[in-house]
């Protein structure tokens, strides 16, 4: 088969970086500008102090530690997912790995940023960092805050790892492709790549020790996270369904925030030709999985609390239920679980605007889900002296949205210097004479079409050279 | 540098190119193959596939286990924190550090042996022809004893022989 038949995919994905649209400009302006103000805001906040935000006795964990949950549960989308395909080699990841691992590598550094935005004194966030101080100042090890500095940090390290070694044979196209200064920097990050059979065999076998070894570590995650909150004695936080909870809460999110980015690559960047309907059908399958699962924990969660009757948990209970928070909490179900359920679990529907819609609806009602974990209980705790209430302030929302729109800004940025889409993947996908996979799937292909063009018989050759 | 190599657009002639080497006598070792893509259904994919890599990333993250859990003890020892009644060197706790610092290090072993197994960051000056981001197969000998003698080994059907002096 002739390989250089693939020259156009390689032009087709590596097009964004020779060229600009004035598209790149608006998002990178409006986005830019968003930023701006939500670091003027945070700016303001280290000035006056914590006190601008809506943080008041009782609720010290409010909008910032429920982003922080949030961003880290957006980020299982891609190492994670990324990594299970790689392992059960399924064809259909490759235009989607890069994709997805690019938003854990983000949303971890967004929602890294959380906790040191929500302690007021960022200048203060290395007492977290583990090394002994001549104060006799020494990280205490049985604190889960000190699980989250290593357990975010490991995982981003990976990520990133992951992320970046697969770039590395893709710089070396864009290299081979440029003049200048532009080759200058792209040979410079490909590392003198050249595509020996000793670099691709090592790249393919440390990818799959690392898919090996980030999956336990994207699961410890955020199980950790869910760990902030069930080691405290708080009521519905002291809970040993948590753990899992929260993973399938993050792949839930995970996936959502994939389609979504997805969807908007697709159209940007002129990418119908490999973002096809079937990785969204295939991602709103699983999607819809998740939905279910969602609401398989958060059933078992609930009936637990309502059977136990324990008064301190009832009163978190039934403001979450019929109280003062039943308006976002019954959101969060339809755009969840019904919502999910009702677009997903139809083929007719289950099309890219409707997995698109789906996942809009995920975000947002995952993003009401970490709300309504942390501030209810909070505001309801044993003691009903001690309740109060929870009102967001401007600063908060103005950080809040500008990591939204940092995260936009940083995808925009990287599809625009980087191809958004794996290309050796891609070409390393087409099908050769000597692929077993490949032509089961061209016989299956052959036998839909009824044709002979695909039939196995052209295969003789197969295995001849091992 | 001096080399001799042929341009194939199909893995089939690279594959027989290969064979053509051998058979005028090259050495494994010193035949090259550069492709824009792993051919992992080829022999002369498979070339080169045996690694210690998974060994390391087990022998690092042994060590990095170790390591954690002697310095955590060792710390948690020299500045004792009394929390909630828990011991000194609380088990359950540390098992998580542990972990992650287990994992990280069989990821970092992973990646730095990549680099030097596969010679990279390289710095050039090597056998390459840009032509092989275009899909191009490269299959070559570099610094041969005498080009000549292999160019017709290099010269099938579908092929271009380069060579550099």
């Amino acid at each position: 088969m002739d390989r250089t038949t693939s020259k156009p995919i390689a032009d087709d994905l590596i097009r964004p970086l020779f060229q600009t649209s004035i598209w790149f400009y608006a998002i990178v302006l409006a986005t830019g500008t968003v930023v701006a103000c939500g670091a003027a805001a945070w700016g303001y906040q280290i000035w006056n102090g914590i006190g601008v935000s809506g943080k008041r006795w009782p609720t010290f964990w409010a909008l910032y530690l429920t982003n922080f949950v949030f961003w880290i549960g957006i980020s299982h989308a891609g190492t994670l997912i990324s990594a299970i395909l790689r392992l059960v080699n399924a064809g259909w990841r490759r235009p989607v790995t890069r994709c997805a691992e690019v938003i854990t590598v983000f949303a971890l550094s967004i929602g890294a940023m959380f906790p040191i935005i929500h302690l007021g004194r960022p200048w203060l966030a290395f007492w977290m960092f583990p090394y002994p101080s001549d104060r006799e100042i020494w990280p205490n090890f049985r604190s889960p805050l000190a699980w989250d500095f290593f357990a975010i940090n490991t995982y981003l390290t990976g990520s990133l790892l992951f992320l970046l070694l697969p770039m590395i044979p893709d710089f070396a196209l864009v290299r081979d492709r440029s003049t200048g200064l532009r080759r200058r920097i792209y040979g410079a990050l490909a590392l003198g790549w050249r595509g020996t059979t000793k670099e691709w065999n090592r790249l393919e076998s440390a990818m799959q020790i690392m898919a090996i070894a980030i999956l336990p570590v994207a699961v410890s995650v955020h199980t950790i996270v869910s760990f902030d909150f069930s080691m405290a004695n708080v009521p519905m936080w002291h809970s040993t369904i948590f753990g899992p909870y929260f993973v399938a809460g993050a792949i839930f999110s995970g996936i959502a925030a994939l389609i979504l980015a997805m969807a908007a690559l697709r159209k940007t960047l002129g990418l119908e030709k490999y973002l096809l309907p079937l990785h969204f059908d295939n991602l709103g399958k699983l999607l819809l999985l998740m939905a279910i699962l969602w609401g398989y924990f958060v059933f078992n969660e609930r009936l637990t609390v309502w059977y136990g009757n324990e008064p301190h948990e009832m009163a978190v209970f039934w403001a979450t239920q019929r109280g003062a928070y039943a308006p976002l909490y019954w959101t969060m179900v339809v755009c969840n679980f019904v919502v999910p359920l009702a677009i997903l679990s139809n083929p007719y529907t289950r099309t890219i605007t409707g997995t698109a819609i789906a996942s809009f609806g995920v975000v947002i009602g995952m993003w009401l889900e970490r709300f309504l974990i942390v501030v209810p209980s909070l505001t309801h705790k044993q003691l009903p002296y001690s309740w109060g209430t929870y009102q967001a302030t401007p600063v908060e929302l103005t950080i809040m949205a500008a990591t939204f729109a940092g995260m936009i800004l940083l995808y925009t940025l990287f599809a625009k210097f980087v191809p958004i889409i794996s290309i050796w993947e891609l070409k390393a996908g087409l099908p050769s004479r000597l692929d077993p996979a490949a032509l089961a799937e061209a016989a299956l292909l052959a036998t839909r079409l009824d044709t002979e063009e695909f039939s196995p018989d052209s295969s003789s050759t197969q295995g001849e050279h091992r | 540098m001096r080399a001799v190599y042929g341009l194939y657009n199909d893995p089939h002639v690279a594959q027989q190119a290969v064979e053509n080497l051998r058979a005028a006598g090259v050495a494994d070792a010193d035949i090259t193959v550069i492709s824009s893509e792993p051919f992992d259904h080829f022999e002369f994919g498979h070339r080169d596939a045996k690694t210690a890599m998974p060994w390391v990333a087990v022998a690092a993250g042994a060590a990095g286990l170790g390591l954690t859990y002697y310095l955590l003890g060792a710390g948690q020892r020299a500045w004792p924190l009394v929390t909630s009644g828990m011991p000194i060197v609380p088990m359950w706790p540390n098992l998580i550090i542990i972990f992650e610092m287990t994992m990280l290090s069989a990821i970092l072993a992973t990646v730095i042996y990549l680099f030097v197994s596969a010679g990279l960051p390289s710095r050039g000056g090597r056998m390459y022809d840009p032509e092989v981001s275009d899909g191009y197969i490269l299959v070559g000998v570099e610094n041969p004893a005498d080009a000549a003698r292999l160019e017709p080994a290099l010269a099938i059907a579908g092929g271009r022989v380069k060579r550099i002096s």
